[in-house]
């Protein structure tokens, strides 16, 4: 210790800063942070964000209410169905739209599908951002097979637009089941590849065991919620707490960890693919006949007032608060995006930290920049 | 000295009657413009080959469109690199900037000159050859730490800090296990330690234990000084886009890339010499033969590569102080420990 | 000794990683058997989309040229960022004696459109479909713009639409 105190008296050190992005392959988009550096290790980091803000929430004031549902596939692409799902689900709360069994689980069946595409994904890139460049390609071979089932049946692959007002776009294709079946064989036999690969590698677990520590208190104080906040000891999942569609009918469990640190969020992550496979499989072999559009007006009113809906989304807590005033469009409509929310941790959980850190960090709170700006 | 350059110069001063200084002097060029083709063959097959292995590793089908399995690809793709535009940034130190390359280049190319090929082909068998061949790899970092200074980009200079930690201490691991082989072998030059393993069978086998653990120590520390995953620090390009050549392009670019895998060659090919008997056959089956011993280091020394290639396809990369924890901790105790075992086998007579 | 189980359980892992890549590299190097990418230029023909795909609006034509626009601009109302632009006119219908929108062009910007399917949705006479086409890359950003109607066609003469 007096050693070091001697060195510190003597040798000057400097703090800089250094622009990381918005071009730059760890923040997965255009996003930039400014780092405050002592050598390689950090004493700051400020997000700057907007590089690629559309004013989603301006240009929903303008359209219906249909049209809107569209504009929500841009927020998170990656979880684009249950973005979609909640201004639905918000309209037809608003608008006493009853929607039949078929449609709830048909929506719960994507949603579970999105989570898991949105997590191998995630798990892919994880593995790219800690150096292992192959698990890019592993995370994407499987997320595949889930693309296919989504264009088979919603005729797009990431920007699904599937779930509209009263219903879904189309009847599930006659593959369906038999793919969505097919991929749950197969993704059974892979995930625990991904565990040798990663999970299990000492290096992976040396560098992220210990690494960005959250507390339950600053979780919630923060505002973060999803995997990132569960990783904490959060209790936070809406599928849970305020069940739609079909979720009040599954059972499943709420992945929790107690550690807070990177390797914690990451092995949420990692179980709840498992856990949406258990969901899935509750209702592919039995869905309900019926029909997959209920009739609606064909001008879409809410009635004057607030309206909030939230769904869970493979990144946390999606809100769409909804202020109208009797007419078609919208008078006030604001998404509350997990991903802006989780950002937030990302100074506190960087402290101390060397870069090599942030970058780990970064990929454990897997947000995606277009719905952090909107 | 070799057989090598007494063929050449007597074939000039027989057959061409050319009067002995000068054959001297012609001799000397014509072997280094063969060493500037082999290097930069050499480099274009291991990127070629690299980017196969990755693609296979990464079930994809990797480049096969020109040439036989696409192996005029990297040829290409040379060629776009000469011809692009040589680009840095305003405030560069111009002077250092542009030297820096030629560092890390050089050190590969002299490294390469004393590797036997074979018992005939060998460019130049000094007697401290796996000396010199660690003392100018070890040159090789002042390029790199150059070019990491001079570019004038925090994202360079980082990577140029990165690998200076990181080359200068796994050199020590890298020199103690030379040290233990040294003791077995009893020499410094590289025909000798060769010709050591004829008489005594590969160091790896007549070393045993001491001789297995310093191998595994070898590959950790050469994969750690020729920068590939999990030590790549100095370019990881999550952390720092492409680390200390970020600001380089065209043929600059080039030269840091294809010495970076001449150097894995190198290392590869040292550890063949160290411990997989050089181009010794496996149990002498062609051993008489000439020349067929350039199939058998060729051969065991992509063997070495390719285990490399595996390594960096399969593991994520180490932070920092993971990465001089590992040696500092781990390699350099364990290696110590291993030059005095290795005494000791070879002076109880353990060996084979 | 935690040190020495340590470097064993270490290498034990990284093992277990090696064998994962190192199967999927034998079994490519040799058979070629788990290559997921295909090679897409090459594969052109054989290449086909689903059939939901959404790649662009085109609009129905039978065999003699004539489509089932009756140019009520429903579409053109229901696309939120004004991809579709219809151009009509009137005519004097000769059964009925009065006068009759017809449709001249059916503007479509691609680059605008998201694929929302809104105006598929809104349309009431099926005239307008997906088109599974995706080779939409072009040199000139005015190649975008489309005209969905052939040049040539026609309304069938006396379609009544099913929906109305
Ligand atoms: S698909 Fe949507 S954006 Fe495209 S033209 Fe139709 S309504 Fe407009
Ligand atoms: S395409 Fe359909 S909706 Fe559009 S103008 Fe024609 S008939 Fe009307």
């Amino acid at each position: 210790m007096g050693n070091q105190q001697f060195l510190a008296d003597k040798i000057r050190t400097q703090e800089y800063h250094l622009n990381m992005g918005p071009q730059h392959p760890a923040t997965h988009g255009v996003m930039r942070m400014v780092l405050k550096l002592d050598g390689e290790e950090i004493r700051d980091v400020e997000p700057v964000m907007g590089y690629i803000h559309r004013s989603i929430e301006k240009m929903s004031e303008h359209i219906t209410y249909k049209q809107i549902i569209h504009l929500t596939d841009r927020l998170d692409y990656l979880s684009s169905h249950q973005n979609n799902e909640a201004v639905a689900l918000l309209v037809e709360k608003a608008t006493g739209i009853e929607v039949n069994d078929r449609i709830k689980v048909i929506r719960t069946i994507m949603s579970e599908l999105s989570r898991i595409a949105s997590h191998q994904l995630w798990w892919a890139v994880m593995g790219m951002d800690t150096g292992a460049l192959t698990t890019f390609f592993y995370g994407f071979r499987d997320r595949e097979l889930i693309n296919d089932i989504f264009e088979e049946t919603c005729g797009s692959r990431l920007t699904m637009n599937y779930s509209v007002i009263g219903g879904v776009r189309y009847d599930l294709h006659e593959n369906f089941v038999k793919r969505v079946k097919d991929f749950i064989v197969h993704f059974r036999k892979k995930l625990p590849e991904y565990d040798q690969l990663l999970s299990n590698n000492v290096i992976f677990r040396k560098r992220t065991e210990g690494i960005g520590i959250l507390t339950k208190e600053q979780v919630i104080a923060f505002g973060m919620n999803g995997p990132t906040a569960r990783a904490s000891g959060f209790v936070c999942d809406i599928r849970k707490k305020i069940p739609y569609s079909a979720y009040d009918r599954v059972h499943f469990e709420e992945i929790m960890a107690t550690e807070g640190d990177a390797f914690a969020r990451y092995k949420v992550r990692i179980l709840e693919m498992w856990e949406s496979m258990r969901i899935i499989e509750q209702l592919i072999d039995d869905i309900p006949e019926g029909e997959f559009k209920v009739k609606t007006k064909a001008v879409i009113k809410l009635p004057a007032g607030e309206h909030l809906q939230r769904v869970e989304t493979a990144r946390g807590d999606f809100g769409v608060y909804a202020i109208s005033d009797g007419k078609k469009n919208p008078f006030r409509l604001k998404f509350r995006s997990p991903s802006f929310a989780n950002m937030h941790g990302l100074n506190k959980m960087s402290e101390g930290t060397k870069i090599a850190d942030l970058v780990v960090n970064f990929s454990t709170i897997d947000v995606v920049v277009p719905d952090i700006d909107r | 000295m070799t057989a090598n350059k007494t063929i050449i110069t007597d074939f000039l001063v027989d057959q061409m009657q050319m009067p002995v200084d000068i054959a001297f002097w012609v001799e000397i060029v014509v072997v280094a413009a063969v060493y500037l083709g082999v290097f930069a063959l050499l480099g274009l097959f291991l990127v070629w080959m690299e980017r196969r292995a990755a693609a296979f590793f990464q079930q994809r089908l990797g480049p096969n469109r020109r040439g036989p399995a696409g192996l005029f690809q990297t040829i290409a793709d040379a060629l776009k690199l000469v011809s692009k535009e040589i680009t840095g940034t305003e405030k560069r130190d111009k002077f250092l900037y542009t030297i820096a390359p030629y560092f890390v280049i050089v050190t590969a190319l002299m490294a390469l000159a004393v590797l036997p090929f074979s018992q005939e082909l060998q460019a130049f068998d000094i007697n401290l050859g796996v000396f010199f061949i660690t003392s100018v790899s070890s040159v090789a970092v002042i390029g790199i730490f150059l070019a990491g200074w001079a570019s004038n980009n925090k994202f360079s200079l980082l990577g140029g800090m990165r690998s200076g930690i990181q080359m200068i201490s796994y050199e020590l691991s890298i020199g103690m296990v030379i040290v233990a082989m040294t003791v077995l072998t009893g020499t410094l030059q590289l025909s000798e330690i060769i010709s050591f393993q004829q008489e005594h069978g590969w160091s790896i086998w007549s070393g045993h234990i001491p001789a297995i653990i310093g191998f595994m120590i070898f590959m950790i520390a050469g994969t750690a000084e020729s920068n590939r995953t999990p030590f790549d620090l100095v370019e990881a390009e999550s952390e720092l886009g492409s680390g200390y050549h970020s600001e380089y392009s065209g043929m600059n670019f080039a030269y840091y890339f294809l010495a970076e895998f001449v150097n894995m060659f190198i290392i590869s090919a040292m550890v063949v010499i160290l411990f997989f008997g050089g181009w010794l056959s496996p149990f002498g089956i062609t051993d008489g033969i000439p020349y067929v011993g350039v199939f058998w280091f060729v051969f065991k020394t992509l063997g070495v590569v390719m285990l490399m290639m595996w390594f960096r396809w399969t593991f994520p990369r180490f932070r920092i102080d993971q990465l001089l924890t590992l040696e500092w901790k781990y390699l350099i105790p364990i290696s110590m420990v291993n030059i005095v075992f290795m005494a000791l086998v070879v002076w109880l007579g353990l060996t084979f | 000794m935690s040190y020495f189980g340590d470097i064993a359980s270490a290498t034990k892992t990284l093992i277990s990683g090696m064998k994962i890549t190192g199967r999927y590299f034998f079994v490519n190097f040799f058979t070629r058997k788990e290559i997921i990418t295909v090679e897409y230029p090459d594969n052109i023909d054989t290449l086909k989309m689903f059939d939901r795909f959404r790649g662009e609006i085109v609009m129905y034509h039978d065999e003699n040229n004539q489509h089932r626009c009756d140019a009520c601009t429903m579409c053109e109302i229901a696309c939120p960022n004004g991809s579709i632009e219809i151009i009509w006119d009137k005519a004097i219908n000769e059964e009925t004696g009065k006068p009759k929108k017809f449709l001249e062009e059916h503007i479509y910007h691609l680059e605008m459109c998201t694929m929302c399917g809104l105006c598929i949705e809104a349309c009431p006479a099926d005239a307008i479909m997906w088109g599974q086409n995706f080779h939409h890359a072009t040199q000139d950003r005015s190649h975008l713009t489309k005209s969905l109607n052939q040049p040539g066609s026609s309304f069938i003469p006396g379609y009544k639409n099913p929906k109305k």
